[in-house]
């Protein structure tokens, strides 16, 4: 404010405007994160954050430290990452698949989009007592939850992906002599490419938001277990280290995923450089 | 070069393409003799492109009879270069063969982009970016080229230039090429002979008999282009 209230008087500071719009140092945006932990600290010290409602971050970082080294953490963690790799793995292929046929094929996009469309209004997470039905409370439930959550951002990517490829290229393509599959190959995956690694990207989120529903029923393993069992004896320390693991995993899949796409997608480097 | 060999590299009898309930092209007649640089001027709509596509292969609802030679290469007013492709892999694109990277530099270099094959399309100019669409054409070593308004997005300058640039590849390869264009000095200077769109039909046909290589101020060529630009319904009073 300082810097707005400050009069631009005398016409030699051509060097001015440009200091005042220097970058704030980076440090500043740590300042809340800390400011906070450093409240809740305090609160919980003096007994205005009751223990059993909210364990202070000391307690929390400790309670995982002890998670981590008696092997806990990773057995659980382990059951958590298997469930969301097998859910992602088929969700993603048949959403690809679909999306594929849905946006390449006109008969495919007139037999594949309405139906998923449809389904789309209804939250996936609703569906959970049908499932429970169908295939009862197991790893299938888990699974097949995944999948679901996964399915949708994906599928939608996948097809939008390929109906926003530029026509022209396909064409000019044609005249260079590229049959179907090399055209596949050659415009249509890589011009659908960043699509579907934006699709990746909502259908991870999808995913662990799903694992997070679908621990919490009748499992005998896993983050989401864990914090359930842990509620049941009040220990907000070991519920709040299954957030943090949510959130680290949810922070890495987006991190490793991001470096992916950044080598996958040279060329759109080269088109931000000029 | 303009007879390199007996042959027309394409023959089109009674072409026809109707969208909707306009007819675009009404029974068109055309014939282009092996070498020959044919120039197709029409107004704006009067359905030179898609002419050109339906020599392309591009148009599958059009009818009529109509054969172009075997390789033949198209460049477009775009330069419809892939972005996510390096140039060398734009311009071998479907090229098959023994020494596909060796013929890929030759052509870049004919275009005067001689070690640019790892750039990226995004950091070329537009006139460079044409300038690789045309070696895209090139290493194809097509006897026909299909070229739709291919200078028509560049700058005066460039397009000059891109102008001299045909006429030197002509010289040298020999190639046949349908150049559609709306611009009559260009048709002028590079085609053998001149055709007029209107209608649906071609209303005109006339040789161009400058040698090469053309100015705008040679003498004969004003002639040509009044009486060009006549059919093309914009008389020149001065």
């Amino acid at each position: 404010m300082t810097a707005l209230a400050a009069p631009p008087t005398t016409p030699a500071t051509a060097a001015r405007p440009r200091r005042t719009r220097r970058r704030p140092p980076r440090w500043r945006r740590l300042v809340t994160p800390i400011g906070i932990l450093v409240v809740w600290q305090v609160a919980s010290r003096t007994g205005v954050l009751p223990e059993e409602k909210l364990s202070p971050p000391g307690e929390v970082l400790r309670t995982g430290w002890r998670l981590a080294k008696d092997g806990t953490l990773a057995t659980h963690l382990l059951d958590s990452l298997y469930r969301a790799a097998v859910g992602l793995l088929i969700g993603a292929a048949l959403a690809l698949v679909l999306g594929a046929v849905a946006g390449l094929l006109r008969l495919g996009d007139d037999l594949v989009d309405p139906p998923v469309q449809m389904a789309r209004m209804l939250p996936h997470l609703a569906l959970m007592p049908l499932l429970i039905i169908w295939v009862g409370i197991g790893e299938e439930l888990k699974i097949t939850l995944v999948a679901l959550g996964v399915f949708f951002p994906m599928y939608f990517n996948t097809y939008a992906g390929i109906r926003d490829i530029d026509e022209r290229l396909v064409e000019a393509a044609r005249t260079c002599g590229l049959g179907t599959l090399a055209r596949l190959r050659h415009v249509i995956l890589p011009g659908a490419l960043p699509s579907l690694f934006l699709g990746l990207r909502l259908a991870i989120g999808a995913a662990w938001l799903s694992l997070v529903v679908g621990e919490t029923v009748a499992t005998q393993s896993g983050i989401g277990f864990l914090m359930m069992e842990a509620r049941e004896f009040n220990q907000t320390d070991v519920v709040l280290v299954g957030l943090f693991v949510y959130a680290l995993l949810g922070l890495l899949s987006d991190l490793v995923l991001r470096f992916a796409e950044r080598s996958a997608l040279t060329w759109r480097r080269g088109l931000k450089a000029t | 070069m303009a007879t390199r060999a007996e042959g027309d590299v394409v023959t089109a009898r009674g072409v026809r393409r109707v969208f909707g309930d306009t007819v675009v092209l009404d029974s068109v007649d055309l014939t282009i003799a092996r070498g020959e640089i044919v120039a197709l001027l029409g107004g704006s709509g009067s359905g030179k492109s898609t002419l050109l596509r339906v020599l392309a292969s591009l148009d599958p609802d059009a009818t009529g009879d109509w054969r172009a030679a075997g390789r033949l290469a198209v460049v477009f007013q775009e330069h419809r270069l892939l972005p996510w492709k390096r140039v060398a892999d734009n311009v071998a694109l479907g090229v098959t063969g023994p020494d596909v990277r060796r013929r890929t530099a030759a052509a870049l270099a004919e275009v005067g982009l001689a070690g640019r094959e790892r750039a990226w399309p995004a950091e070329l100019s537009g006139g460079q970016a044409q300038r690789v669409a045309v070696a895209r054409a090139l290493v194809r070593e097509p006897e026909l080229l299909l070229l739709d308004e291919p200078f028509g997005a560049l700058d005066a300058l460039t397009r000059l230039k891109m102008q001299a640039l045909f006429g030197r590849l002509r010289a040298e390869h020999g190639f046949a090429a349908l150049l559609v264009t709306h611009d009559v000095d260009e048709a002028l200077l590079l085609a053998d002979r001149t055709l007029v769109l209107e209608g649906g039909r071609i209303v005109d046909d006339a040789p161009v008999p400058l040698a090469h290589p053309r100015a705008p101020d040679d003498a004969g060529f004003g002639p040509l282009r009044r009486r060009l630009l006549d059919r093309l319904g914009v008389p020149v009073t001065t």
